[in-house]
């Protein structure tokens, strides 16, 4: 096929024209279901979802569980590094996709971020739920040095380095979520949570949640990555609009906290006759 | 890492790298911005903000010259095709380049090949100091990683950059460095070996090893190194009626996915 006519391949999407315009849809289909004939009215947010990446409807119990995901990562609060860069991009007034793209880039990171969730369901796939797997995967994992984008992570993935215990919402959220899953990787997450805590040296987070749950349902690395990162976007959004009403005179600004160390002080400035200092 | 290490970053951030005294003055790395770095050019200053050195003239027209000669003005180019996307979606300007650079962070072009082939020649570079042949450190590289990066190019065979770049630094002298002279050994096994050829990144990153940048200099330096082809591509876009870059028809989209089926 000539460049000029090469179409695009996709598994997931198909569209019917309508009959007076190529460039316009009549009917789309989302692997297979008739999105606006069929899904539309009938299928949830987090069923679509599912289907989405999936390519097949979750069954009920799949279904409730990225519900309730989705519900337990819908906003970390300003605490998070992502949604507290939403807010650097809202209080400045900055473009609404501006303070998304500053959740994404800071969320996709490899601490509390999406990058970790992705390491934590490889870890599940190669390790299951086999204490000394896990033992043995996490050391291979930290003793891997390679040069890449990402640096080496420096901790078990969906464990916190600087945590004291295991916080309340991330067991309240894995005990929400084991409950429909049967015997997967959350149910023994949770009767084995702190066995994994003294593998790891530090406490469950809630990215280990995400990545327990993801692999139950099915979800690859890559895709477990991309959803950790969109559904946690609802909190950044709301906050960056947060502070945009609020106001800069109301947002902390951390200048004087910025101690500079190696300062060669002050050389004035010119003296440009007319403009005040 | 511990609670510990929130407690003691609570409320300060000492740092050697700068501040901004807001209304006085402005340090980089130690240096007034204004009366000491006020003089150097952009680009000098910007090397100089990722490594805290001072290159000479003859590398800095080396490092100008990687950023200018991989300024490509042209949509095909995938960081470039989002630019004109966000011109005919009648996005914002700033977004165009931003949202360009940042998948221009890709695998199979951009950000991680430069990094990776970077790494490539320091590694080789300590076999040969260890006795190894670059053909034995080849062989061993495919062996274990099956690639590698900056041999090869997608969509296309030669890579105009090279003479240019190789012209360029030998007029600069510097064309002597152990990790060009690696590059062009490993091009000649693989040419001869596998029929592949060399894309620029590999002499990127060959003349940057040269230059002793690390890894993460190396990628930081290059992060914007397409960003003077985005412009165009987004106002030639963004000047022509909204959605007519290349517009997509229903049937420009080929299904190869489940059946029809019923919800």
């Amino acid at each position: 096929m000539s460049e000029a006519t090469q179409p695009y391949i996709s598994h997931i999407w198909a569209e019917e024209a309508e009959p007076d315009n190529p460039f316009e849809a009549k009917a789309c289909y989302c692997h297979g279901y008739d999105v606006y004939g069929d899904l539309l009215g009938k299928a949830g947010w987090a069923e679509s979802l599912y289907l989405l990446f999936r390519g097949e409807r979750p069954s009920p119990a799949q279904g409730r569980v990225l519900e309730h995901l989705s519900v337990a990562l819908m906003n970390r609060g300003p605490r998070d590094h992502s949604v507290r860069a939403a807010m650097n991009g809202g209080v400045g007034g900055s473009a609404a996709a501006t303070s998304l793209m500053a959740a994404l880039a800071v969320g996709a990171g490899q601490y509390g971020g999406a990058h970790e969730v992705f390491h934590a369901v490889n870890l599940w796939q190669t390790c299951g739920k086999d204490l000394a797997a896990w033992q043995t995967g996490l050391r291979a994992l930290l003793d891997n040095k390679e040069v890449d984008i990402w640096l080496p992570i420096e901790h078990a993935p969906g464990f916190e380095p600087n945590g004291v215990s295991c916080p309340t919402p991330v067991r309240q959220t894995l005990a929400v979520l084991a409950a429909h899953t049967g015997d997967g990787a959350l149910h023994w997450l949770g009767d084995n949570r702190e066995a994994l805590e003294a593998l790891a040296g530090c406490p469950l987070a809630m990215t280990g949640v995400a990545a327990a749950a993801l692999f139950d349902l099915g979800f690859t690395a890559e895709q477990a990555e991309m959803l950790f990162l969109l559904l946690r976007l609802p909190g950044a959004a709301v906050h960056a609009l947060e502070q945009q009403a609020l106001g800069w005179r109301k947002f902390p600004f951390i200048g004087s906290r910025v101690e500079l160390q190696d300062d060669p002080g002050a050389m004035g400035v010119p003296t440009i006759e007319g403009l005040e200092p | 890492m511990t609670l510990q290490t929130l407690l003691d970053h609570e409320n300060t951030w000492p740092t050697r790298m700068g501040k901004a005294f807001l209304c006085e003055r402005v340090v980089m790395r130690g240096k007034d911005l204004h009366h000491e770095l006020g003089s150097w050019d952009w680009f000098k200053m910007y090397c100089f903000s990722i490594t805290g050195r001072e290159f000479t003239d003859n590398q800095l027209k080396l490092l100008n010259w990687i950023w200018l000669a991989t300024s490509y003005p042209d949509p095909s180019i995938w960081p470039n095709h989002v630019a004109a996307l966000v011109g005919t979606a009648r996005s914002t300007s700033s977004m165009a380049l931003v949202a360009g650079l940042a998948v221009s962070e890709a695998s199979i072009y951009g950000r991680r090949p430069d990094r990776k082939a970077q790494d490539f020649f320091y590694r080789a570079g300590a076999a040969v100091d260890q006795g190894m042949t670059v053909e034995a450190f080849v062989d061993e590289e495919i062996r274990q990683k099956k690639t590698i990066y900056g041999y090869g190019r997608p969509l296309a065979r030669m890579d105009e950059r090279i003479p240019h770049t190789l012209k360029l630094v030998a007029e600069l002298g510097l064309d002597q460095g152990r990790h060009l002279a690696i590059a062009l050994k490993v091009y000649h096994y693989l040419k001869s070996t596998k029929g592949l050829s060399m894309n620029i990144a590999a002499i990127n990153a060959a003349l940057s090893a040269d230059l002793g940048l690390s890894s993460e200099e190396h990628q930081l330096f290059l992060t914007l190194c397409f960003v003077a082809g985005m412009p165009p591509c987004y106002i030639d876009a963004r000047d022509r009626p909204a959605g007519a870059f290349f517009p997509l028809r229903c049937d420009g989209i080929v299904y190869d996915g489940a059946p029809r089926r019923a919800w």
